[in-house]
């Protein structure tokens, strides 16, 4: 196990430019999953790591010693593919021990390992077979098990789950957790799945046009998101998102919307500012009293029940807005009903540069500790 | 019967008669080829254009198997054909991967330089590869051949072998890299067994190529004894211009190879065509 | 100090990168040195032959004579008259062949009972070597042998049962009908991929939509193989008219030259003259008009694209 340190690294095809300096150090042991809208280079970076691309500018090391030039197989990597690239010709016994022959590591020893992860993962009973005759979940062990037979530096997985379908994804993440909590391996892990992001994460790297936009454990990316792309990244269904003005009458901070006002928390920005004001879904109760100050009238434009709650699409504030409830929900398409967001979770944002708007208190009440 | 019903009867009909005159066009030829070789000489006077002759024999091919020079030919036509197609396959599968999974610089004119080998006329090349050929001993020996019908075939096979390798994912051999391996390694291991089938078609490509070739060994070779089967056949013809029970004969043992040849690589032959007819 | 050691790549990493970079180089090149050596080369040496009096029997020949060669070649009406031939082998072989694979392609495209079977038996002439192929018709046009000239005579199309092989007048059709018989496979193959790409879908929709047999045929199959059809075609005459093999194993030029082509008439002034400073004159105006051809061909492409 090692960690691993990323430091500037650039890339580019051609003169397109890819990677605009990622800076991003992993624990040793450490689960990080890499999130980020399609194209925006999370592939081109687990590349580089695993040593498939040149490193245009800035370094990457393992365990501290600098790998830009060494190639991929000197790197001690492993890494399961979106596609699995299971080797069709060969045997999934050979498919898993393939590395550690190229290795040359002593027959006896190479057997013991592939039954051991092969035993880990529940195909051991395949392991004669051809990857062609194996479905899609049991191929995915496949690939899965030749990176584990070698115990390496660390895991790379490309959205290894993407081509399963819901259920067995579900099982699959469930046992990726497993795995990692027995074996403590360092691992970078691209997806586009919000929960395996959220479920299997130490810390979630999002990334957007080739830069890091925030790092941290998924809780604060979901609490704290530091800009409006984060905030709309994360989380399902999305974040709503409003325009507003931030306005300040003595010791009353609030924000205007429309005819509305909605009273918040002091931020640290001048009087009058255009800012977006971000709700969750589920931080929107509806049904709310229509004497409470902060409840906002809404027409309702679709009922989408879950199972799992509902959630209510409402025409208010002259804009879209979700909300979830975790009652059944009622309501006929066309009603009016209030509404009302939860003010201590309002996310506020400048809207001239997307960064978000802190607590001016809580700030306050931060610094000195 | 409704005019519909007759309608579609014509189509039939109309349908199967010009396929079997189409077969009968493609086969008459072979079938002609074959009856001469079995009629006995002294019926072929008589009975030349008789549909099948009255007696037939195996004569013309044991004296073609043993009192010619034809035995001689033959394996001649086999080493040439093998090791040009086993030469062309190794040069081909190393350029083909080139052109399928690295982009470098010069790429561009290296596959134009090769569309445009399969546009020049080759008998331009005729002179001066003899005179060039001469000096180093190439001519009249089986290796200035096979060295010739390498650099002619080279080309196209490289555009097969491409389209080949473009139809196996890089994953695999960059998984293979991950796994520990050298890219040539991957190469060898990963990605050549799963040719398999390309190499087959490429091989059976180039191996009737250069069975078929005629110019370049008449011109290369004077010798008896290094001559090929093409060579061998036509200057037999314009010698015993009167012997056809021995000539078709020997006409009938050239086809067996490339036939055979034709029977592999047929399940590939549209790729190979639109390969060539569309890149080159 | 750490900053700047990484900025610059050690003399490990530049060896690594160069390698990285050497790599295609290294799978591409025999192939490279195999086309230089063999075709480049030598195709450069035998346009310098073109300026050369180079007879082979000659020990005093070798001097550079300018552009003589090209001279005589004005003259020489052997060469015009390979190059009439040229054009018609080029045109005949290639229509027929077009049109016979077109109608082969166009039958065996729906599956029907058999059609496995038609379309390996179809496809055996391409399997034949071509210089085979020539012998067996010239046998076949051997009124001794060969049925062709009776049933010619038969029909009324020759005046008596003769070789045409041997009449100047018509001897250029022997290699053309072997040419034929050879080639139509090719075609046939070509086309039917051609065919086979096109989605089914389109002609349900057209049939939904009213059209007939013959408006799907010209309406869809038609456009669709037009760019296929064109750039074949095209490309085959360059083939066809660079491929002397038939001629040279079916007439070797003969009778009284009156089946040279321009091709054939390089190899026999090369193989039977020994001039090879004449014969690399005729390839170097070959290959001159085969380039003008193409750019011709490469035109009509674009125009093609562009139409699409
Ligand atoms: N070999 C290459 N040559 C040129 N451009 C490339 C190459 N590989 C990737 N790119 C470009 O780099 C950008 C990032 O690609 P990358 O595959 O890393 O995206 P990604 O974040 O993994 O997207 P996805 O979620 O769709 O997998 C894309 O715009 C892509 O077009
Ligand atoms: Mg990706």
């Amino acid at each position: 196990m090692a960690t691993i340190d990323i430091d500037g690294v650039r890339k580019r095809f051609g003169n397109v430019d890819v990677l605009h300096g990622v800076d991003l150090t992993i624990a040793d042991g450490e689960f990080v999953v890499l999130v980020g809208p399609s194209g925006c280079g999370k592939s081109t970076l687990l590349r580089l790591i695993a040593g498939l691309e040149d490193i245009s500018r800035g370094a990457i090391r393992i365990d501290g010693e600098r790998v830009n030039d060494l190639a991929p197989r000197a790197r001690d990597i492993a890494m399961v593919f979106q596609s699995y690239a299971l080797y069709p010709h060969m045997s999934v016994e050979r498919n898993m021990d393939y590395s550690l022959r190229l290795r040359k590591t002593p027959a006896e020893r190479a057997r013991e390992a592939v039954e051991g992860a092969a035993g880990k993962l529940g195909i051991d009973r395949l392991l004669q077979r051809k990857p062609r005759t194996l479905s899609g979940g049991q191929r995915q062990r496949v690939a899965m098990g030749r990176a584990i037979v070698r115990t390496p530096k660390a895991f790379l997985f490309d959205e290894p789950l993407s081509n399963l379908d819901a259920r067995l994804r579900e099982q699959m993440r469930g046992e990726i957790k497993k795995m990692h909590q027995d074996l403590g391996a360092t691992s970078i892990y691209v997806t586009h799945d919000q929960i395996e992001a959220m479920t299997l994460a130490d810390r979630i790297v999002a990334m957007n046009e080739g830069l890091v936009q925030q790092i941290g454990p998924p809780r604060e990316l979901y609490e704290h998101p530091t800009n409006l792309f984060v905030a709309g990244f994360i989380g399902s269904p999305a974040m709503n998102f409003i325009d507003a003005t931030y306005r300040r009458e003595g010791q009353n901070a609030f924000l205007v919307v429309g005819e509305k006002r909605l009273a918040l928390d002091e931020r640290d920005v001048a009087d009058g500012t255009p800012v977006t004001l971000g709700l969750r879904a589920e931080d929107i109760a509806i049904d709310a009293d229509p004497e409470d100050p902060g409840a906002i009238e809404a027409t309702v434009e679709l009922v989408e029940p879950l199972g799992l709650g509902t959630i209510v699409h409402v025409q208010a504030l002259g804009t879209h807005i979700k909300a979830l409830s975790l009652a059944v929900v009622e309501h006929r398409v066309g009603s009016r009903i209030w509404i009302r967001p939860h003010p201590e979770k309002f996310h506020v944002f400048e809207e001239a540069t997307g960064r978000r708007l802190e607590r001016k208190a809580q700030f306050a009440a931060e610094l000195p500790a | 019967m409704s005019a519909a019903t007759l309608k579609r009867a014509g189509y039939w009909t109309m349908h199967y008669a010009i396929i079997a005159l189409y077969v009968a066009f493609a086969l008459f030829p072979l079938y002609w080829l074959f009856k001469v070789s079995l009629t006995p000489t002294k019926l072929l006077y008589s009975e030349g254009v008789r549909m099948w002759p009255s007696r037939t024999t195996w004569e013309n091919y044991g004296f073609v198997l043993t009192n010619s020079d034809f035995p001689r030919f033959f394996l001649n036509s086999v080493i040439v054909s093998v090791s040009t197609a086993v030469l062309v396959t190794v040069v081909a599968s190393g350029a083909g991967y080139a052109l399928s999974r690295f982009r470098f610089r010069g790429k561009f004119w290296l596959v134009g330089l090769m569309l445009i080998t399969q546009m020049f006329p080759l008998v331009m090349l005729i002179s001066p590869i003899f005179r060039i050929f001469t000096p180093l001993g190439l001519t009249d020996s089986l290796l200035g051949l096979i060295i010739v019908y390498t650099a002619f075939n080279i080309p196209f096979a490289t555009f097969l072998m491409q389209s080949f390798f473009d139809g196996i994912p890089k994953d695999l051999e960059e998984a293979a890299m991950i796994d520990g391996a050298h890219r040539f390694t991957a190469f060898r291991q990963i990605i050549l067994p799963l040719t398999l089938p390309g190499i087959a078609a490429t091989l059976g490509f180039v191996f009737t190529a250069a069975w078929s070739e005629l110019l370049f060994a008449l011109m290369l070779i004077s010798k008896t004894d290094a001559s090929t089967f093409p060579v061998g056949l036509l200057t037999f013809v314009s010698k015993f211009s009167v012997d056809f029970g021995q000539m078709t004969a020997a006409g009938v043992l050239a086809l067996i190879p490339a036939c055979l040849f034709f029977f592999l690589i047929q399940r590939y032959l549209v790729r190979g065509l639109t390969a060539g007819a569309v890149k080159g | 100090m750490s900053v700047q050691a990484e900025r610059r790549p050690g003399w490990h990493g530049t060896r690594r990168r160069f390698a990285l970079r050497m790599e295609p180089y290294f799978y591409a090149s025999p192939a490279l040195i195999f086309i230089v050596a063999v075709m480049l080369v030598p195709l450069a040496i035998g346009l310098s032959y073109a300026f050369r009096d180079i007879t082979l029997l000659n020990p005093f020949s070798g001097g550079f004579v300018g552009v003589q060669h090209f001279v005589d070649l004005w003259h020489d009406s052997d060469f015009w008259q390979a190059l009439g031939n040229t054009v018609t082998w080029t045109v005949a072989s290639v229509s027929l062949q077009f049109f016979l694979g077109l109608v082969l392609a166009l039958r065996l495209y729906r599956p029907f009972p058999g059609r496995g079977l038609v379309q390996a038996l179809v496809f055996v002439p391409w399997a034949v070597p071509m210089f085979l192929s020539g012998l067996n018709f010239a046998w076949l046009f051997n009124p001794v042998i060969g049925p062709l000239p009776h049933w010619l005579y038969a029909v009324g199309i020759l005046s008596s049962p003769e070789n045409i092989l041997s009449d100047p007048a018509i001897a250029i059709w022997g290699p053309i009908v072997a040419n034929v018989w050879w080639g139509v496979p090719f075609f046939a193959i070509t086309l039917l991929a051609a065919l086979q790409s096109i989605p089914p879908e389109i002609y349900e929709a057209a049939e939904i939509d009213g059209a007939g047999t013959w408006r799907r045929f010209a309406d869809i199959t038609v456009p669709f193989l037009a760019p296929t059809i064109a750039i074949t075609v095209l490309l085959r005459a360059v083939w066809i008219a660079n491929a002397p093999d038939l001629i040279v194993a079916m007439t070797g030029g003969g009778p009284a030259d009156s089946t040279q082509i321009v091709a054939s008439y390089i190899f026999t002034q090369a193989f039977k003259g020994l001039d090879f400073g004449y014969a690399s004159a005729v390839a170097t105006v070959l290959l001159m008009l085969l380039l003008v051809y193409a750019l011709i061909v490469l035109m009509i492409r674009q125009s093609l694209l562009k139409a699409s």
